[in-house]
This record gives C-alpha cells, structure tokens and sequence, in this order.
C-alpha cells in the first residue's frame, strides 16, 4: 500500500519537522507551511515522540522549510507508523470481542462457534473495514489509532469501569477535537448512570443519590489530562492562539468535496432553484460558473439563504438533543450509551460545519459492535456500512486506485450481508439484498449505475475536463440522501426502543 | 464464501501490482518488463519468421524472444491491444524501455486478466471437483489395478474452499507475476488444470494441457514424464501419444514451414552458452561453485552432460515408482519430486524456476500442512535477493506474514502453541489445558503428528527464525566490501539445504 500519498501525507510530515525542530512555544506558531498544527496537543506529543523514529529512516524530513518532501524512507516511515499505531485499533476490537464472548447477552448456539460467532464477525469487520484501510493506509490519516482509543473507551463503560473509560476519552479528545461530537453522550451517560447511585431502576432522578466524591473523581481525571495537554500553553500564554488554529472557521460550510450531509442537499436545492429560475426567467445574471465550477472551495448560495457556523452549531445541537434526553431517561443501559455515540456522531455529521467526509467512519465503527447483537441495527449497518465507504471512493481518484477501493468495498460490504445475514438467521428474499427491504434493495443497487456512470461513461463523453466537479457532487448527493434515511430510521429506532434492564451495572 | 476468497486474493495481487516492477527506471537494459513490452513490439510489428531470428529490425541481443511460440502468440494477442490503446506502447524502435504509468497499467492488467482467465479457474477445478470426486470413490475403479483412487487421508479442517484460497495467496507466485512481472501464471495455470485433469481419469484432456504448458514455457519440461506411464494398454499410449503430436502440431504450424526457422527457434529455447547457472541460485551447482568453480574448471557441455547425468539420476527413483505402482494420490507427489530433482541439479537454472516446485507442493498443502507450509515458505525467501532488487521487499514482508497467519488460522495453531509444544509438553497435556480456558478446536491429526515430534517441530521454528534473521540482515545491514554477494550467497546456501532436506522427505513419502 505504499505507493501513492497524499495532502495529509505531507500534512503530517510538516508536523514530524514542527514537532522535532521547533520549541513548544512555535509549534502553534509555526506557519511556513499552509498546513498549520490544528489537532490538540496531545497529537502534537504524539509526533513528537514519532519524529525521534523517523530520524533512523531519513532525517531530513524533519527540515520544516522541506515542503513536500516524500523520500521513499519518508514515506516507509509514514505508513509504518499508521501500521503500528493500528495495533491500538486491534486492541479496542479485542476489548470489544472479549466483552461480548463473555458478557451472555444472547443465547444462541452461533455464539459459539469460531468462524461465525459475533465476535469473530465483529473481529473481520472492524479489522477489514473498508472506509478504514482506504482513509488510513491509502489516503493516509491516523484514524485507526483515534478510533481504537475510542473503542477502548466504550468497552470499559459496557464493563462498567466508568473512570477509565472518561480517561481514555479525554486523552482523546486531546487528540483529536472532532470527538467533542460524542463528547455530549459520554456527559449524560456518566453523569447519570455514575455519579447518581441509585439510578438503575427507573427513570425518575434520584437526587438524593448524587455523589459528589464520584463526580469529583470524574472530574478531576478528566481535568487532569486536560492540564497534562494545555498546561504548557496556558504558561506560556498562547491559550488564544491554540483554539484559533484547533477550530478555523473561515473555510466554508462544504469541503471541496461536499460531505454527503445535509449541507449537500442543501446546495443541490439551492443549485436547482437556479437552474428553475433561469428557465423562469427570474434569474438571469448568474454566472454560468456557479454550474460548471471546479472545486469551488465556497459555494455562494444564491436562492436559500447563507448558513452560518452559529447556525450549524444550532443545528447540530438541536439534533443531538433528544438523543441525550433519551439516554437519560435510561440509565445504567450501556447499549443506549453506544446507540447515542451514533446519533450524535451522525447528527454533527449532517449539519456541522466543513464537515469532512471521513467522519463516517465515526458512525460506522461504534454502529458495528451494535450490529453483530440486534438485528435492526444490522440491518441498518449493512446499509449505512455500504453507503458511507462508496461516498469515500472520491478520496481516491487515481487509476490504480480504482479496483482496490471496488474490490475492498465489494469485500466488506459482501462478507457483512452474508456473515450477519446468517448470524441472524435470516431468510433470504428472493428479490432484495440480505437484510434489506426492497426500497434500500434498490438504492444500494443503484450504486453500481451510478458508479458505472462516473467512471465509465464520463470520461467516455469526455465530460470529466469539462464538468470536474460533477461526479464529486453526483456521489455526495446521492449518499447524503442514503444517510439522511439512516439517521431518521436510527434515530426512530433508539427512541421507541424500550428501556430493557440489563445485568450490567455502571458503577 | 469461496467468491469473498478469491477476490481477496485478486485484491492482494492489484494491491502488489502497484509496487515497481523488474527494471524500473533502470536504462539501458531494463528488465523483465521491458522485455514482455518488446516481445510485444516485435510480434506486433514483425513477420513470424522474423520473430526467433537475428535481424536489423530484431536485435536478439536486447531481451530477444526465448520462449516457446504460445507466449509469442500472447505477445501477439497483447500487442494488437496495445496498439489499439497507444501505438507509442509498441512502436518498432522507438518504444524501448517505454515507461509511463498509463503502460504500467496496462501491463499490470494483462497479468491480471491472465490470472483471473487461467490461473485462478484452474486452482478452482482441481479443488472444487477433487472434493467431489474423492466422494464418488466407486466410479473410478478402472480395468485392473491400473488407476485406482486411494482414499487419501485429507486434513478435515481444510475445506477445498480454504485449500483453493491458500493456494492462491502463496505470496511467490503472486510477487514474481504481479511484482517482478512475468506471466508464470499461464503456464503454471494450465499445468495445474492438467493435474486436476489426470486426477479426474481424463487423461487426454490433461495431455492436451501439459502440451499447452510446455509450449509456453519450456521449463515446464521438467515435469514428468510420468503423464504417459500411469496408463498403461496400448490403446491409451497411442491416442496419448497422438493427442500430443496433433497438439504440437498446431501450436507449430506456423513455424513448420521452415526447418532452419524450428531449429533456431529450438537453438534460441535451450541455450547452452550461457553456463550452468546465473547469479545466485539455490540449487546445488551454484552452492558446489563456492567450494569449487565449476565454471572455471568445465566447459559448458561436459557441464551441460554431467547435469543430465545427474538430474535423471535423482530423478529416477520416483519415475520407477510411479511407473511400477501407479496411484493418483502418489502422482502429485511425483510431480513434486521430479521438478525438485530437475531444480536441485539441472542446467542453467533460475531462481524463479522454484515456482515450478511450489505449485504443486501448495497443492499437496491440504494432506500435508505444516511442511509444506515451510517448503513454500523457503520457496519464497529464496527469491529475496531477486525481489530485494525490484524493491518489492515491503510486500514480501506483508505477504508472507499474510500467508503465514491465515496458514495459522486454518489450522487452529497459534504461534503461543507451537512454541508450548515446542519447549515443554505434547499436544494432549496442552490441549487440556488449554480447554479448561476456552473452547478451542482441536487441531488435526495431521498437524497433530507433526506438533508431537519435538525436534522436527524445534527445526522449523529455528529455521523460520533464520529466515527472518537473513531478511533482517540484507534489508538494513550492508555486506562487507571483499564479498558483496554475501548475502544473496547465503540465502541461497541456506535454502538449497532446506530443498536437499524436502528432495528427500518428499521422496520417502512417496517411496
């Protein structure tokens, strides 16, 4: 997998030179490159302690002024590092399996067997995910790292160790702040089922019950490696300039490429509009590049009004609210806990802000422990699971790139119809994919004309110079609408789902 | 499931396919690349009579065509494609040492569609349809004792379906066709349709193939002979033998015109002035060489006789064999046997001729796992020095650690277990133990025979630790100035023990 390398690529290798050359007071400085330090500091230590290895493979990648620089020992180094750090992510699964062999959730004589038991399913799920080893190994990011802490962290609130889990995931969020996203189900969660102690059987708060010791305990783990991160910074008085590069607000609501998000349908809606007034004749000095633009880094909505950061955030907000009212409503339920990572993962990935499409993997993960226990939530990752990895096949876009991100999609979307097809017993139709009903039959089939007609039939009409981005939008619209679906139905189903009591206690 | 396995495999073979190939980048000669993209030009643009011969447009000095006339008609087939995509791939002269990425992908996609339209059905035949047959025992009894399936004790926790897919990712065959670039994947591809066809009784049918084999790689020669022993009635003998003239027949026709033309073609396929072998190979000659030169001491026919001499005389056992007590389950055995012999003390010997030997033991894997595994093991690493040049080191360490754990994972062993059995106790008082933890399944009783016998077991694991030790050492330590093929030396010293050691095992089993 070592070929091919992208932006991120050099993206980090500027932080491997950042991290190494410069004092603690630069790094957040530091702007010889365009790609600034922009992850919490915690990530910045991480390339720091990467950058004293990269020197045995070839030290002068750690030159700040080497923009670009891509030796073959840079990029060995590089995607080694992503390999090892992947053991991370092998050791969150393991958490994981080791949780659901022992944890007697279900009764069935699958769960015994080696090949097809939901461990062992969950194991090739995770392990092989599609989106995964496209974004980490080829596009190059170190998702599998964050993910597997982020794995560690839920397998210690299912086994009920509360403290660990809220220290693991404040290590993260000092990684990367795109976990602020679920950080609101982990608040609820703990606060309710942790640090009220008589919270398991019913709804009603118990206010007696609070204990403060354990909040403080709380607290003060998660203060601490806040400080372990920020304290260098907020000696040094750069506490400003820190944030200003963590959360940069002047890129856009989209992403070059749209995230398939509310935002896409939303600037299709807005795109429609115009084409249906200038065929009314209300609109007529549009430019014509507002339809056959390029990678438009902005996109200027003409027809619906402008959305702003502070209206995202709203959004977003408002989304994730009765998740959070639900959960706790519904203490001592773990399960509830990782179906609300899901819907606040999904709900700041259809109306944040820049939005990048890799944050579907945030959904997905999680969703597979779910989806090897119930079936619903199978059913609903099968899907969200085939829609979310084609809607990354626009990350890679060279030609040699082309049947390995056919074949790893194929390969996992295949072996998750089948495995947990099977795992749940279920009937094949003779019409519909496995686990499917007609209806999402139909969409996800719909993929492969709209892929055929991507890279086969536009580059044939010689449409691919003239109209670059419109296989992007293509792609991110028709996934926006698959994912818009899931949320709904995910979101219906975690509300109307009753509060079963479960063994596990939170302590 | 059988489906996901294969396109696992296709997806390992792309994923290779992006690495660099033999000669990249590396004028005037290039490599094996180059000289698939000129076998291209010249059959393209040549007349066939021009094809073999030295002309002011065909200089057989720059990677002139050796090969049989079956991979000249594949350079046909592929070349009339290449010029439909972009002359400039073939164009006479002019595209030598061609390199762009749209012709990398090109070239990758030819090997590709090769494997996909020859090598993987043939793997798919010979498992999917042994399995069957092997449970119709009663419809292959023959006249007499001549041809009878012998129950053949297979490893249960091997379904065809698994053996299929280890078969396909044996990491050699996939570096030296997708990597280094070469199409062994035709020729090994039809030799083993060829077995699945004599294992299924259609003898014919697998005549037919064989022929096809060798006329597109004439190593392929070395393959036995026993094709026609294992049938015996005169009848069978003359349609065989007849099957295999009509095949020749065809594939020549077109050279036939001409006698001088066969003869140089045939001069151009066994090169004798080239010596007894070339750079460091692990055979027996080559590692001789370092206690004494034979390439200075002989010319290169008496060395070209002594290695006949020898090869039929290593052979010779296991032809005997075969010919006196013909079974199937023994056939494959042979196969293996004779290859290895024609390996060990042949002339003019390549590294890449392993594959040869591989093959068949990768099929021979579901009855015998643990030292076939090591054999194929071996196989690949002595090719390290060849991939190390093509800077395919990366993904040979992924591939055999791939093929290493599925192997791991199929058989229920895990690396904990092997070095248990190894150091402390036999597999019962392990497996007791470990069931009071988890619900493990037992391994077999194949691997099981050979996890009991500790010092064979001790061995192995020392010998994959020599392995990864000399990988290790040739990829970050350089070799000392006064004998810079050091290393390449002892990998290849190193594996020719190991092939003596497996010449000899797999004669006994079969003996």
């Amino acid at each position: 997998m070592c070929r091919a390398h992208s932006t991120d690529f050099e993206v980090h290798r500027n932080w491997l030179a950042i991290t190494h050359s410069l004092p603690i007071s630069e790094w957040y400085q530091e702007a010889t490159s365009e790609w600034t330090l922009d992850y919490p500091p915690l990530f910045a230590w991480f390339e720091f302690i990467l950058s004293y290895f990269a020197k045995y493979f070839d030290a002068e990648m750690l030159q700040v002024k080497n923009l670009n620089y891509a030796s073959s020992g840079t990029i060995l180094f590089q995607r080694l590092s992503v390999i090892v750090t992947d053991f991370v992510f092998a050791y969150g699964t393991r958490e994981l399996c080791s949780y659901l062999s022992s944890s007697g959730i279900r009764k069935s004589s699958k769960w015994g067997s080696r090949w097809g038991s939901p461990a062992a399913i969950l194991q090739i799920l995770l392990l092989g995910n599609a989106g995964l080893l496209l974004v980490d190994h080829i596009h190059f990011q170190y998702n599998g790292f964050l993910l597997g802490l982020l794995l560690i962290s839920v397998a210690r609130v299912l086994q009920g160790k509360c403290l660990m889990a809220s220290f693991w995931f404040a290590v993260l969020l000092n990684l990367k702040h795109i976990f602020i996203y679920v950080a609101p189900a982990y608040f609820v969660y703990l606060l309710r089922s942790y640090c009220f102690l008589g919270a398991q059987s019913s709804s009603l708060v118990q206010w007696r019950s609070f204990s403060p010791a354990r909040f403080a305990k709380l607290g003060l783990v998660v203060a601490y490696v806040f400080l372990v991160s920020f304290g260098p910074f907020i000696v040094l008085n750069q506490l400003p300039q820190v944030f200003s590069r963590l959360f940069p607000f002047k890129r856009g609501l989209c992403h070059a490429y749209w995230a398939p998000n509310i935002w896409a349908l939303y600037n299709i809606a807005d795109k429609m509009a115009i084409i249906a007034g200038r065929q009314l004749g209300i609109t007529s000095n549009v430019s014509a590049a507002v339809m056959t633009g390029g990678l438009v880094q902005e996109y200027n909505h003409v027809f619906l009004p402008e959305i702003t950061p502070r209206t995202t955030f709203l959004c977003t907000l408002l989304s994730v609210l009765p998740a959070l009212v639900k959960l706790w409503c519904c203490p001592g339920n773990p399960y509830h806990f990782v179906r609300c990572i899901v819907l606040c993962a999904c709900g700041s990935f259809m109306f944040g802000w820049h939005v990048h499409e890799k944050a579907i993997l945030l959904i997905i993960i999680p969703l597979s422990f779910m989806a090897v226990i119930w079936k619903k939530e199978a059913q609903m990752y099968v899907f969200l699971a085939t829609v979310g990895h084609y809607s990354l096949f626009p990350l890679l876009f060279t030609a040699f790139e082309l049947p390995i991100k056919v074949l790893l999609l194929v390969l996992h979307s295949s072996y998750a119809f089948f495995n947990l097809a099977s795992l749940f017993d279920m009937k094949k139709c003779s019409l519909c994919l496995p686990l499917l009903s007609g209806l999402e039959s139909v969409y996800i089939l719909g993929l492969v004309p709209l892929f055929v007609f991507e890279n086969v039939i536009l580059p044939l009409l010689g449409l691919n110079t003239r109209l670059p981005f419109l296989p992007l939008m293509l792609t991110s619209v028709y996934c926006a609408v698959g994912v818009l679906y899931f949320w709904l139905k995910y979101y219906w189903h975690f509300l109307t789902t009753s509060e079963v009591n479960h063994k596990r206690k939170a302590h | 499931m059988p489906f996901l396995l294969i396109l696992v495999a296709v997806l390992l073979r792309w994923c290779v396919s992006l690495h660099p190939y033999s000669g990249q980048n590396s004028p005037p000669m290039f490599g094996d690349y180059e000289a698939q993209r000129h076998w291209m030009e010249i059959t393209r643009i040549l007349p066939l009579q021009d094809w073999y011969y030295n002309t002011s447009e065909n200089d057989l000095m720059y990677w002139g065509l050796d090969y049989p006339p079956l991979t000249a008609y594949h350079s046909l087939l592929c070349g009339y494609v290449a010029d439909f995509l972009n002359p400039e791939f073939v164009a006479l002269g002019a595209s030598r040492g061609y390199e762009s990425y749209e012709h990398k992908l090109f070239m990758r996609v030819t090997v590709l569609i090769a494997d996909l339209f020859i090598y993987i059905p043939a793997v798919w035949w010979y498992f999917c349809k042994k399995q069957s047959d092997h449970q119709n025992v009663s419809r292959n009894l023959r006249d007499g004792n001549t041809y009878s399936v012998h129950s053949v004790k297979e490893d249960k926790a091997l379904t065809s379906h698994i053996s299929m897919y280890l078969t396909l990712i044996y990491p050699g065959l996939i570096l030296i066709d997708h990597g280094h670039f070469q199409y062994n994947g035709i020729s090994l591809g039809l030799t083993i349709a060829a077995v699945a066809a004599i294992m299924q009784g259609r003898d014919l049918i697998a005549s037919v193939l064989f022929c096809f084999s060798v006329n597109y790689k004439q190593m392929r020669k070395c393959l036995p002979k026993q094709n026609p022993f294992v049938m015996t009635g005169l009848i069978k003998l003359l349609s065989l033998a007849s099957v295999v003239i009509v095949t020749f027949f065809v594939i020549w026709f077109p050279f036939l015109k001409n006698v001088d033309l066969v003869v140089q073609v045939l001069h151009r396929l066994f090169p004798l002035a080239r010596g007894v072998f070339e750079d460091k190979v692990s055979n027996v000659w080559c590692c001789l060489n370092v206690i004494c030169k034979f390439r200075n001491t002989f010319t290169n026919l008496q060395m070209a006789n002594v290695c006949l001499l020898v090869t039929l005389l290593a052979v010779l056992p296991s032809s005997i064999d075969i010919l006196l007590r013909p079974r199937s389950h023994k056939f494959l055995l042979s196969v293996i046997n004779s290859s290895l012999a024609f390996f060990l003390f042949s002339f003019q010997v390549h590294e890449k001729s392993i594959l040869l030997v591989a093959v068949p033991v990768a099929l021979y894997l579901p009855i015998e796992p643990l030292p076939c595994f090591w054999f194929l093991y071996i196989s690949t690493f002595s090719m390290l020095p060849l991939l190390l040049k093509d800077g395919l080191l990366i993904s040979y360490i992924a591939l055999t650690v791939f093929y290493s754990v599925s192997i791991m994972l199929t058989l229920n062993l895990g690396l904990r277990d092997l070095l248990r059995y190894s150091v402390k106790c036999t597999p019962q008082d392990a497996k007791t133990k470990q069931s009071k933890f988890k619900k493990q399944e037992k391994i077999s009783a194949e691997t099981q025979s050979f996890v009991s016998k500790k010092p064979l077991l001790v061995i192995f694991l020392l010998s994959l630790a020599g392995c990864w030790m000399l990988t290790i050492c040739i990829a970050t330590v350089g070799p000392p100035s006064q004998y810079p093929d050091l290393f390449p030396l002892l990998i290849s010293v190193y594996s020719c023990v190991h092939f003596l050691g497996f010449f000899i095992y797999f004669n006994y089993r079969q003996i």
